[in-house]
């Protein structure tokens, strides 16, 4: 595929010894044709990477001030904050975009759950997306160690003595990670190190992955119609458009609509009530006291809920995990012949929207305390979260469909 | 690399000129998979070796590992029914004076109690008893629940708690809801397996024990 030789003598330049550039460009966007149905749901791949953006620069930034170590960490983000010009900004940057990054990417997941994106041929955009999403956490939690507060503190002993629960090296593992017998210094700077250096590095190899994996066999649509099937004289698709510029335009309006609910988080509500810095966390790391009331940020809640209602370590353990790796066989669970959940039939609705409530309310209660009736509650969801996984192969096979038509229609 | 030439090598010479295709004939493939392997193997080997290095390095430093000295503790300052916390290796340890009421409350907990003998739970042989410590009535235990490790909270008073109508005093964690008995004996229907750990420690007299280092025999 050759690009036509720029006029401008810099670009020609350029041209004659990077030819590449523009034929990558071409293929990832000017010619990159995608369904031109796209709507509201599909505005959160483009606000991930943003988000992805705000974090490395607002992250390089803190880097240029926060000290990580146990002694120092907790005044040096203090100093961030109070004395550092700007500092505060960049800080609540950086620490409401982890929580508009898990905000942003689970609503893009439930985008590909409703349109069935994740089906033939979009495995692998979907297994290189459920490893953003591990890495993702693992960035979180160890970002939310750094500033050594409380929760910080706490937090880093619960989970790492979650792997204390594998039979065997369970406690070797576990002083492994930890660098010490207890959370401590050692723990903080090589968690800083993970941070800042060796997970970025593999969440921006992740993100191209997932994209260029995504280029190869096209974007699926709320129809879930396959636009490659009827293609014009010019072997384009007919149901497509380039994504530059009528995508790239379409984003920018929901950068701009992020942007503003963003600021308005930033600057009225950067603790967000407690959920995205806990109030605990205001108070700095001591080993011998834990919080009266000890939970993880909102985007771990609904997992924490499920290990807190098992009362049993290593199958709490086994539950908690299970229920982030069982995602990633999703698109071989999904048996059903269709995608989109528009041309599904009532049983996917309903279980489908039983399922968006079981997730929400153990998010809910796993930042309760945890009262007998809510330990129930969280029994019940955890057991439909499963099962519902577990039997789709079976409730996506027997479901009404409608037949999926050729085209895109025109009301979509 | 080396595979990639192996394979697709027979198909690449055929289109070579008449004088190097003769070259094929000499081409060993069957040596070429040994060397091929054996280089594999040798460089995989290498690569293992060079992660010990980088995966060693993340073990407790020497710095860490000598921090774990013991720690004496004077008991003459505990009220009864008072609770001390002092560290030890970076751990809470708790040194809990128990009344004789709460003594007494310790058996009639054990049909509640998921390992009431402390068959399986991490002690040392001189606190394999009921109370669970050299003598009645000190408690020595290190303060982090068996389940997650986070350090429970210390509920002194016989009363109704939120998270227990019939509670007999012990020890709640905040994280996940286990509970303990003023023994460190774990209740059933918690996620913590086990008993609180109780660490190695001997009196020294009457007034004063050392937690890190064990009894000649037990009392």
């Amino acid at each position: 595929m050759s690009t036509p030789r720029p006029a401008n003598r810099v670009l020609g330049w350029l041209h004659d010894r990077a030819p590449g550039l523009w034929t990558w460009w071409n293929r990832h966007a000017a010619q990159y044709y995608a369904p031109k149905n796209f709507n509201f749901w599909y505005f959160f791949g483009s606000l991930a990477l943003l988000v992805l953006v705000n974090q490395i620069v607002t992250g390089i930034w803190l880097t240029m001030n926060y000290k990580p170590s146990a002694a120092e960490a907790f005044a040096s983000v203090e100093y961030i904050m109070r004395d550092v010009e700007w500092g505060w900004l960049i800080r609540y940057m950086h620490s409401t975009g982890a929580s508009a990054f898990f905000v942003v990417v689970y609503l893009h997941m439930f985008r590909a759950l409703i349109y069935g994106s994740y089906q033939k041929p979009r495995e692998l955009v979907w297994i290189l997306g459920m490893l953003i999403y591990l890495v993702l956490m693992a960035e979180a939690f160890m970002g939310y160690v750094l500033p050594w507060g409380q929760m910080s503190y706490w937090g880093a002993q619960v989970i790492i003595s979650l792997f204390g629960a594998i039979p065997g090296i369970g406690d070797s593992l576990t002083e492994w990670i930890r660098g010490d017998y207890l959370v401590s210094d050692a723990t903080l700077n090589r968690f800083f190190a993970l941070h800042v250096v060796a997970l970025p590095l593999v969440l921006l190899l992740l993100v191209y992955l997932h994209l260029m994996a995504l280029h190869e066999v096209g974007s699926n649509n709320p129809e879930g119609i396959d636009i490659k099937k009827v293609k014009g004289p010019d072997g384009k698709p007919l149901d497509g458009v380039p994504f530059h510029p009528y995508y790239t335009i379409k984003d920018l309006v929901g950068v701009g609509f992020f942007l503003i609910l963003f600021s308005f988080v930033i600057f009225f509500e950067p603790t967000f009530g407690g959920l995205f810095l806990e109030h605990d966390n205001f108070v700095e790391a001591n080993p011998l006291v834990t919080p009266e009331h000890i939970k993880p940020v909102w985007y771990f809640t609904p997992y924490y809920a499920m290990l807190r209602a098992i009362p049993d370590k290593l199958f709490g353990v086994i539950v908690m995990f299970g229920a982030v790796l069982i995602l990633f066989f999703l698109p071989w669970l999904d048996r059903s012949p269709v995608r989109s959940i528009r041309y599904r039939g009532p049983l996917t609705r309903v279980l489908l929207a039983l399922f968006v409530i079981a997730f929400v309310s153990l998010g809910w209660l796993g930042m309760q305390p945890g009262s007998e009736l809510q330990t129930l509650m969280a029994r019940v969801f955890t057991f439909y979260y499963f099962a519902f996984f577990i039997t789709m192969p079976l409730w996506t096979r027997i479901d009404r469909t409608r037949p999926v038509p050729e085209r895109i229609p025109a009301h979509a | 690399m080396p595979c990639v030439l192996v394979t697709g090598g027979s198909r690449v010479f055929q289109n070579l000129a008449p004088e190097f295709r003769m070259a094929t004939k000499r081409i060993d493939s069957g040596r070429r998979r040994f060397l091929t392997a054996t280089t594999s193997v040798v460089g995989g080997a290498g690569v293992v070796l060079a992660a010990v290095p980088f995966i060693e390095s993340w073990k407790p430093s020497a710095r860490a590992q000598q921090a774990g000295a013991p720690v004496e503790v004077d008991l003459s300052l505990i009220e009864p029914g008072q609770m001390e916390r002092v560290q030890w290796r970076g751990q809470p340890v708790w040194i809990v004076r128990r009344t004789e009421r709460a003594l007494a409350a310790l058996a009639e907990l054990e049909g509640r109690l998921r390992d009431p003998n402390s068959a399986q739970s991490d002690q040392p042989p001189y606190a394999r008893n009921p109370h669970r410590s050299i003598r009645p009535e000190w408690l020595v235990v290190v303060g982090l629940c068996t389940h997650l490790g986070c350090s429970p909270l210390y509920y002194p008073e016989m009363r109704p708690e939120p998270f227990d109508s019939d509670w007999k005093g012990g020890f709640f964690c905040p994280c996940h809801n286990s509970r303990f008995d003023l023994a460190g004996r774990v209740f059933q229907g918690v996620p913590a397996p086990l008993n609180l750990r109780v660490p190695p420690y001997r009196f020294l007299d009457d007034r004063r024990i050392r937690i890190g280092e064990d009894q000649e025999s037990s009392t």
